[in-house]
């Protein structure tokens, strides 16, 4: 990889600081997808921020809110027993992410950060439409996954936690990539205060909500329900694994299954 | 150059190094560890695996910097001298190997699992190896060497 300079945070001001005064930098979360791809030459950045000792990581359940620190990792997640009883989805969602390697350094932050079309966690945070709490505001859920690989921070502005509602019940299915245990398409399902929330990864460029799945769970919360919707294959993804068909298809049966596992 | 201290196997180690060193040749070009092994490029393979803290991790997915301070283990601390590690000696007598190239990293996932899961079925042992990859073996027998490591070492 390309060389930088390493700098280390000691909070989420001083790390928005550091990059911002900097040419080119970049926000070091668990680093997962960030150091792949600069092994690769694909990333060039003249500074690496890490936020590994700004004290951002954690887990605190108050009321119906969960909040977890945007550096608290994925295990950490999914073997948080306040987590498990409180959103399970939310822990299995976790436990599902990468590999084990993966998820003792990967974290939420950096996962939503990325908006990778095909994480898991956007499908979390659009699904409970959850908020997203930076250095300098608070972010809905609906209005944080703007596109591919594209988010509604602003050039320095840090994620320092999410907090999620806690649902009336929620599952989330994925058909992974059999290597990467990427989503090729997983649907996040909820009951929420505010109503029926569906939330798509995989299948197309930027998570997004199957609103006429919502309408139709609205009606009648139950896989059967879904018989008569489906998501139209035009603009979704297609790839060696799945063609944008194959993928429109998939949303209706992993959106089945997850509704099915809702209790 | 950043300059790193951490403790390696019981060894406490120091060391100049780029921003841009990996952990994984830190541990092999720096410390001369050669155990540690890298099978791919991609992140995915697992042969790079080691314990920080106590935790399975990757090491070509780390900067060495960021292992300032941290307590690690690879493939050449399991041993007690002569005497193999339990999951080693599990390895061995189910033939959980062939090349032997991703067993390091296979060993220090199992060793990460077992401390956790002592006794772990199959199914579980098949979840947590899903970052490590194995061209020769077909894992069937990776996953009975695993089993029987984690019982021997509880």
């Amino acid at each position: 990889m390309y060389n930088f300079n390493y700098q280390t945070a000691s909070s989420a001001d001083d790390a928005a600081a550091k990059v911002s005064a900097s040419d080119e930098g970049k926000l070091l979360a668990g680093g997962m997808t960030l150091l792949p791809t600069m092994k690769q030459r694909l990333a060039m950045p003249s500074d690496l921020v890490d936020l590994s000792k700004a004290g951002l990581s954690g887990i605190s359940v108050a009321g119906n809110v969960v909040s977890i620190g945007a550096m608290t990792t994925h295990d950490t997640v999914a073997n948080s027993k306040e987590v498990a009883s409180a959103i399970p989805a939310l822990a299995k969602l976790a436990s599902g992410i990468g590999d084990p390697a993966v998820r003792n350094r990967g974290t939420i932050g950096g996962s939503i950060a990325n908006n990778d079309p095909a994480a898991d966690y956007p499908a979390a945070v659009l699904g409970l439409g959850a908020t997203i709490v930076t250095n300098k505001r608070s972010i809905a859920g609906d209005d944080f996954f703007t596109g591919m690989f594209d988010t509604a921070l602003e050039d320095g502005e840090v994620i320092t936690r999410v907090d999620f509602q806690v649902p009336e019940t929620a599952s989330y299915i994925k058909f992974p990539n059999p290597a990467s245990r990427y989503a090729i398409v997983g649907v996040f399902v909820a009951k929420t205060a505010g109503g029926v929330r569906v939330a798509v990864t995989g299948a197309s460029p930027c998570v997004f909500r199957a609103s006429e799945m919502e309408a139709a769970l609205t009606a009648n919360f139950s896989a059967g329900a879904l018989e008569n919707s489906s998501v139209s294959a035009n603009g979704l993804n297609a790839d060696i694994h799945a063609s944008a068909e194959y993928r429109a298809h998939l949303v209706g049966v992993m959106a089945k299954r997850a509704v099915a596992a809702c209790s | 150059m950043p300059s790193v201290s951490m403790t390696i196997n019981g060894k406490k180690v120091l060391g100049e190094v780029e921003a841009r060193t990996l952990l994984v040749d830190f541990i092999r070009e720096d410390q001369r560890l050669t155990g540690t092994h890298v099978g791919c490029d991609t992140s995915q393979c697992g042969a790079c695996v080691i314990h920080i803290n106590g935790e399975a991790v990757k090491s070509c997915t780390m900067l060495a910097v960021q292992a300032n301070g941290a307590e690690i283990t690879t493939i050449e601390g399991l041993a007690n001298g002569d005497e193999l590690h339990p999951m080693q000696e599990a390895f061995r007598d189910n033939h959980g190997l062939q090349c032997g190239f991703c067993t390091p990293g296979m060993i220090m996932s199992a060793v990460a699992l077992a401390k956790r899961n002592s006794a772990p079925s199959e199914k579980e042992v098949r979840h947590y190896l899903e970052g490590n990859l194995c061209r020769c073996t077909g894992y069937h027998n990776i996953v009975k060497s695993v089993i029987a490591g984690a019982r021997a070492m509880s």
